[in-house]
């Protein structure tokens, strides 16, 4: 029976896990147990949609037996798969790492956590536009209640600009969904997709319209240039697991644009000027935010800076547009996310042995656990900055090569300054926390063994997207080709046939 | 597939060290031994495949998609390279075991080395470019590593840094080369790219090409003028400096030139760049290595200095350059390895490095003197060591070469006075440490331990043997290697100290004694030289990098003030922007359908709403007006649903207004009541047309769909909603059935909000006015009687209308949001007029579960239809007979809109009552200020 239900799992066991974790008056143990245990369930399933995926058939889920373009349906692909693989794997280090004592410094740390899972996955499997918006503020507010975690000026402070920001984005989105339903009268991404391709003169110009606001929502959710200042800070205040799990945020709008762009608005007037746009803005975002890592003072404003960096890259080469590209940035893609997340938790440890002098790049106390965390530090900023010989060299070699001649000048300028400016920035910041910072006594913290877990495991990530390149690769490229496919997605999405008659339905 | 184990000996067994635990510094060093003795025997057996003619290769698939194979070869340059790593590291090794004092952390420096040998090894094994890539940058990394392994030293730390920025950057030029070499040849394998020498050179890119290939080897290689690294990198403990400045990283550089001759090679740009910049190289290292104090100073320029010549060899390009270049390799590496083991023995023994502090050393340290002599004779290039070799084939070549036409003597002559001030720096290095006059106040040295000598002695001892019988010990090799770098064209080496009198000889002992005089004048000319302000390439660099931090700052710091009003503008404006460019491209903004009539209840609602916003906006400086203000476009939203026959809208908009007033007059209560200062009025210009565009835009969008017909879904919802739905109330039925899960998300949303709220608040104290701005107190009366007896009489009548609503939403207007809109208000009603802890005691009830229960009721009517086997949230319906009631309708919808109520409910006083409770708990007493 669950079989059939597969692609709705990652969506309700999150929820389930909340409802408990929220309802029931458990212990921190408790807690923590049901929400590892979901998180690694959630992990276990979304392998099983993996596979699912991988047989190159895409699957529709009707949620309450409504074909359609009239009712809602999750769409599980490969894309989808795999975002909801990422999600969990990268969720399982963060909550593993939250175990050991951060989630205690707040309320209901689990449950949001789990909430905030719900909405990530939602957001991945849906057809549905409307459905999207929906998670999205899922999304949006389990984030923002995730990000006062642990309270303190700081944080409300960076919380606020984070909110009302996305706040507007919301009503961007509202608007920008009511001219497309306008326009096309449908909600289905399939559908609307179909509609808009035959649309034309002022119809088609308004879809457009309609079209470009989303893909500003979307911009200022992958933090693209005009759209990013808000998030070094915010990054850089939220709690450590909270920071590490944000790393898949900005994904989650470099998912919606790849998504719509490949699903939605193809083949119609809008392709053009988004690709642009995202071509542009994505190059720019790159130049700015080397410029901000250069210029970081902070060991997480510097990591944010990075994480920006990726998300230039990648909004590039989702605005290149071809079936490389795709298949590079896919690759990229669960290689930033993990390595980011990864380096967010070691600034968390870097810190709490440094007493005063916390993450700013200035030279502090020693270290007392200097070694290990130096050594952790040192492979997850191989892998930030990407060098040889952990993924992120893989992945950037191959975003390079999807460039075609004209586009390559800028790209390749751009990617390789951004490295270099990474190694300048990540270097010297390595150099001061761990090798100037040699004289006073070490505190006495030590890193708790769940941090390291969690640390361990998404740092193990790097040499297997290395180990394994081919394989992965090959499931981007299979990815990408199945987004540029049109003739797959060309009919409604099929369901279970309605019921004739209506009293015979369950 | 032994070339792979070859491969992986080093790199797998840079762990060894480390797991071999500190028993002592022998076992250590016999562990760390291990892995390149295994390396260099599992590379023999493959050997005779390549002597006999054959190419071993080994290639694993990787990487497909990016054309990167775990491909490896053994060709002639590969074993030249792979001896000299893998020979000369396990001499260092040896050395190291002994150089390093007792309390380092020598597990982690032998890891380090090994790791480093791995790399070097991958470099001149891969028969793939990109894998090549990858271990050249992998060499940067672990040269990181060694050259800042004594991290208390900032000359350490720096000098770390500025190599593998500086190495780094070049190499990434070299990977955008390679992927251009890839566009072009369309493969990666180097036997392709080998093979396409001639698509390479016809192509248009080939300069680009060239250019940045040059670049990553320069920057590898120390070539001027971006040597600079080099020197400073000397901080590295000795044997780092051994074993990677003087035999093998620096050299990875000029492999790769080697490497890809066959490729690129055999133009005049190739030959020109090449030898153009070795020369420099050659002169400016030589140069300055006569006027360095620091005894790995010198060693340091020298290298630059042959680094260069080994350049300008393979620059000239002919059969016999190449040869020579490939032999010189070979001898560099062997004499000035030897020599950074002197220098590391003597700074061992001595304590210094410093050439002004040294002297007299030959009596103390006998063998260290004679290790010495014999490694710099054949530095200086002087018979019968194999520098002497080398540099005769070199001036040989350069007499030869067409390359510079005219220039070609001025080229001869500059060479030989490279010649010259390299006699004259190896003069200065040899007299300066072992002859003269010692400081007296010096404590007696001796000579270290035997095997910590032996490593130098050995490589001293190859020096002389190679130069008495070079035909054996070095022709076979070298001339293997050339036929990897050009084929057939390879020139049958004839190597002798003595080929009778020749131009070259004559250059030679011209140099000698030159240098000769160079050695002694060199008083004079270091004050000479010291009258010219000498820019130390690190204090650029630097301070280049100390700049480019500090504006980068800066700019990072105007662009992200901090502002949220800018950000806010950047956000509209861009969406204003987007959708500016799809309106410009519709031709008719007034669509098919056109305008309706207007009439007088509409043209007064909609004055009502834009007098509401604008004076809104006018007054938020009396925020209690604003707040009014606003309420006033709440109520005409709701009334222009009503007119346009939206009940359910309606209603549900109007109890939306009616807590969101609350929940906002419960917020004012807390802001400052001084409004901020005045602000300026280009501040209100911009908010003005910033606000004036988006309502612009919304309002063109707006009219252009409104004015138009769409074939849309609404049909088939209206057609199914009582046959499919069971409900006549369409808007219900779209929230709890067609798009329940929606709904089932926002529940989500506002439970979330409400929890949000919650940890926002917990944890604040806010500072609670006592009075007004004017300094009037607030009203002792905090809950005044009437309001409380009218609110009790409401709570049964208001719960009573919920209930209804609630009950008949699927078929007339309401349903569970607004039904729990409605208990919701009644409920805050109770805490308003009786206080948050009257209404505690009676009222127990936790709002958190509430709304956590109706989200898990609406979870669980979902999850009920796969009992059925049917997908989440499918819904069904029946007719009932009840007794007394007659017949009923009852949805399954009906329990999943109870669980809307419930979380409606729930999440809507977990925002009110907390927000009121902050109130509450921290209330300052007025009777104390009184």
């Amino acid at each position: 029976m669950m079989a059939q239900h597969l692609p709705i799992l990652p969506i309700l066991l999150p929820m389930l896990a909340a409802l408990v974790l929220l309802g029931l008056r458990l212990d921190d143990a408790r807690q923590r147990l049901v929400s590892i245990t979901a998180t690694l369930l959630l992990v276990g399933i979304s392998t099983l949609l993996l596979d699912q995926a991988g047989s190159d058939q895409i699957l529709h889920y009707a949620l309450g037996n409504w074909q359609a373009p009239f009712g809602i349906a999750l769409t599980l692909d490969r894309l989808a798969a795999l975002m909801v693989v990422l999600t969990a794997v990268l969720a399982l280090g963060c909550v593993t790492f939250a175990c050991a004592g951060e989630d205690a410094q707040g309320s209901h740390f689990h449950g949001l956590f789990q909430l905030q899972l719900m909405g990530l996955n939602g957001a991945f499997l849906t057809g549905d536009l409307f459905n999207l918006f929906v998670f999205f503020e899922i999304l949006l507010l389990a984030s923002y209640a995730l990000l006062m975690h642990g309270g303190g000026k700081a944080r409300v402070g960076a919380g606020l600009h984070y909110v009302v920001l996305n706040l507007i984005g919301s009503a961007l989105f509202l608007i920008a969904l009511g001219v497309l339903y306008g326009a096309t009268g449908t909600l289905n991404m399939v559908d609307m997709g179909q509609r808009m391709a035959a649309l034309d003169g002022d119809q088609a110009a308004l879809a457009t319209t309609g079209a470009l606001l989303l893909v500003v929502v979307f911009s200022l959710k992958a933090a693209a240039l005009p759209l990013y200042f808000w998030l070094p800070r915010t990054y850089a205040a939220a709690p450590a697991p909270v920071a590490a799990l944000f790393a898949i945020m900005t994904k989650v709008g470099v998912y919606a644009l790849l998504r719509v762009e490949s699903l939605v608005f193809t083949d119609t007037p809008a392709s053009a000027p988004i690709q642009t746009w995202l071509w542009v803005a994505g190059l720019a975002t790159m130049a700015l935010a080397m410029i901000g890592a250069l210029g970081a003072r902070d060991l997480r404003m510097l990591v944010a800076y990075l994480v920006l960096i990726s998300v230039g890259a990648l909004l590039a080469a989702v605005g290149m547009d071809q079936r490389a590209s795709d298949a590079a940035l896919l690759y990229y893609l669960l290689h930033s996310t993990l390595v980011a997340a990864a380096l967010f938790l070691i600034a968390e440890l870097i810190d709490r042995q440094r007493g005063q002098a916390g993450t700013r790049l200035v030279c502090g106390r020693r270290l007392n656990q200097q070694r290990l965390l130096g050594g952790l530090f040192m492979i997850a900023a191989i892998g930030m900055v990407g060098l040889p010989p952990l993924s992120g060299a893989l992945g950037k070699m191959w975003l390079l090569q999807a460039a075609d001649d004209e586009q390559g000048l800028w790209l390749w300028a751009l990617l390789l300054l951004a490295t270099l400016a990474a190694l300048i920035a990540l270097s010297r910041a390595g150099s001061v926390l761990f090798w100037a910072s040699h004289q006073g006594k070490p505190g006495t913290q030590r890193a708790h063994p769940a941090q390291l877990v969690g640390v361990l495991w998404l740092l193990a990530s790097l040499p297997l997207l290395t180990l394994f390149a081919g394989p992965v690769s090959g499931y981007a490229e299979a990815t990408a080709a199945q987004l540029a496919r049109t003739d797959a997605t060309l009919d409604v999405p099929e369901t279970a046939p309605l019921a004739a008659d209506p009293g015979a339905r369950p | 597939m032994s070339l792979l184990w070859t491969l992986l000996a080093p790199v797998a067994g840079s762990l060894l060290p480390l797991a071999a635990g500190r028993r002592n510094r022998r076992w250590l060093t016999l562990t760390a031994l291990i892995p390149p003795l295994l390396a260099l025997l599992l590379l023999s057996l493959t050997l005779p495949e390549l002597l006999a003619g054959g190419l071993p290769r080994v290639q694993l698939s990787w990487m497909p998609a990016l054309g990167l194979d775990l491909a490896l070869r053994l060709d002639g340059l590969s074993l030249l390279f792979a001896l000299l790593i893998l020979g000369l590291g396990s001499l260092i090794i040896v050395y190291a075991g002994h150089y390093l004092h007792r309390d380092e952390p020598d597990a982690r420096f032998f890891a380090y080395l090994l790791l480093f040998m791995g790399a070097m090894l991958g470099i001149v094994l891969s028969d793939n470019l990109l894998l090549l890539w990858l271990f050249w940058e992998l060499t940067g990394l672990a040269s990181f590593l060694l050259i800042g392994f004594w991290s208390r030293l900032s000359d350490a730390r720096r000098g770390a840094r500025m190599s593998l920025v500086v190495t780094s950057t070049g190499g990434l030029a070299l990977l955008a080369g390679i992927l251009l070499i890839g566009q072009e040849v369309g493969s990666l394998a180097l036997g392709d790219v080998l093979a396409a020498g001639e698509t390479l050179r016809a192509s248009s890119r080939y300069p680009l090409i060239v250019a940045l290939v040059l670049f990553g080897a320069f920057a590898k290689s120390a070539q001027f003028p971006l040597h600079f690294w080099l020197p400073h990198a000397m901080a590295a403990p000795t044997p780092v400096s051994a074993f990677l400045h003087s035999a093998t990283m620096v050299k990875a550089g000029v492999f790769l030139l080697a490497r890809l001759t066959p490729a690129l090679g055999d133009t005049s740009l190739w030959a020109l760049s090449l030898s153009l910049i070795g020369l420099a190289t050659l002169l400016y290292g030589a140069w300055f290595a006569l006027f360095e104090r620091d005894l790995k100073g010198i060693l340091a320029f020298s290298t630059i200095s042959h680094l260069g010549l080994i350049t300008l060899l393979l620059g000239l390009g002919s059969p016999l350059a190449i040869a020579a270049a490939l032999l010189h390799i070979l001898n560099h590496a062997l004499f000035k390895a030897a020599l950074f083991m002197s220098a590391g023995i003597i700074d061992h023994q001595t304590g210094t490095r410093d050439l002004q502090r040294l002297g007299g050393l030959a009596r103390a340290m006998p063998l260290t003197a004679t290790l010495t002599l014999m490694a710099t004779a054949a530095m200086a290039g002087l018979p019968p060591f194999n520098g002497f070799l080398s540099k005769e084939l070199l001036l040989a070549a350069t007499l030869d070469s067409r390359l510079f036409g005219g220039l070609g003597a001025a080229v001869t002559l500059l060479v030989g006075l490279a010649a010259l001030l390299s006699v004259g720096y190896s003069l200065r290095l040899a007299v300066g440490v072992f002859f003269g006059a010692g400081r007296p106040d010096e404590p007696a040295t001796h000579d270290p331990s035997r095997s910590m000598l032996a490593p130098g002695l050995l490589l001293a001892a190859l020096c002389l043997l190679i130069g008495l019988l070079p035909m054996t010990l070095a022709a076979p090799l070298v001339t293997l290697a050339s036929r990897a770098v050009q084929g057939s064209a390879t020139p049958t080496l004839d190597l002798a100290l003595w080929h009778g009198p020749s131009l070259p000889l004559a250059i030679s002992v011209v140099a000698v004694l030159g240098g000769l005089v160079a050695a002694l004048r060199q008083p004079q000319l270091a004050r000479i030289v010291a009258l010219f302000p000498r820019r130390d390439a690190r204090w650029l660099f630097e301070a280049g990098v100390i700049r480019l931090t500090k504006a980068s700052l800066w700019l990072t710091l105007r662009l992200e003030n901090g502002s949220l009003q800018r950000y806010l503008a950047l956000l509209l404006l861009t969406a204003v922007a987007m959708a500016g460019l799809g309106l410009a491209q519709v031709e008719r903004l007034t669509g098919e359908r056109g305008v309706q009539p207007l009439d007088g209840m509409l043209v007064l609602g909609a004055a009502l709403m834009v007098f509401g916003a604008v004076g809104s906006a006018l007054s938020h400086r009396w925020r209690l007006v604003s707040l009014l203000m606003l309420s006033v476009v709440g109520l005409s939203v709701a009334l222009t649903f009503v007119r346009f026959s939206a009940p359910d809208l309606a209603m549900t908009q109007l109890s939306v207004e009616v807590v969101s007033m609350i929940l906002l007059m419960l917020a004012l209560f807390f802001l400052p009541q001084r409004p901020p200062p005045w602000v300026s009025t280009r501040r209100i210009l911009r908010d003005l047309l910033v606000a004036g565009l988006c309502g612009l835009v919304v309002a063109s969008l707006n009219y252009a769909l409104l004015t138009r017909e769409t074939l849309s879904i609404a049909d088939f919802f209206l057609r199914e909603s009582v046959p499919g739905g069971g409900g006549g109330n369409v808007v219900n039925v779209i929230l709890v059935d067609f798009r329940g899960f929606d709904t089932f998300g926002e529940i989500t949303v506002l439970t979330l909000a409400g929890l949000a709220t919650y940890k926002l608040l917990n944890r604040m104290k806010l500072f609670m006015p006592a009075g007004n701005v004017e300094g009037i107190h607030w009203s002792r009366h905090r809950h005044p009687l009437i309001l409380a007896v009218i609110a009790q009489i409401l709570l049964p009548l208001a719960l009573l209308v919920s209930a209804y609503i609630f009950l008949r939403g699927h078929n007339q207007p309401g349903g569970g949001f607004i039904a729990g809109l409605i208990t919701a208000v009644a409920l805050l009603l109770q805490y308003l007029a009786r206080g948050y802890d009257w209404t505690r005691q009676r009222l127990p009830l936790s709002y958190p579960l509430v709304a956590v229960s109706g989200l898990a009721l609406a979870t669980a009517t979902g999850l009920a239809s796969w009992l059925f086997g049917y997908p989440f949230l499918t819904s069904t319906f029946g007719h009932f007979q009840l007794p007394l009631i007659g017949e009923l309708e009852l949805a399954s919808a009906l329990l999943f809109d109870l669980g809307v109520y419930l979380a409606v409910v729930g999440a809507t006083l977990m925002i009110l009552v907390n927000l009121g409770r902050v109130t509450t708990v921290h209330r300052p007493s007025i009777e104390e200020e009184n």
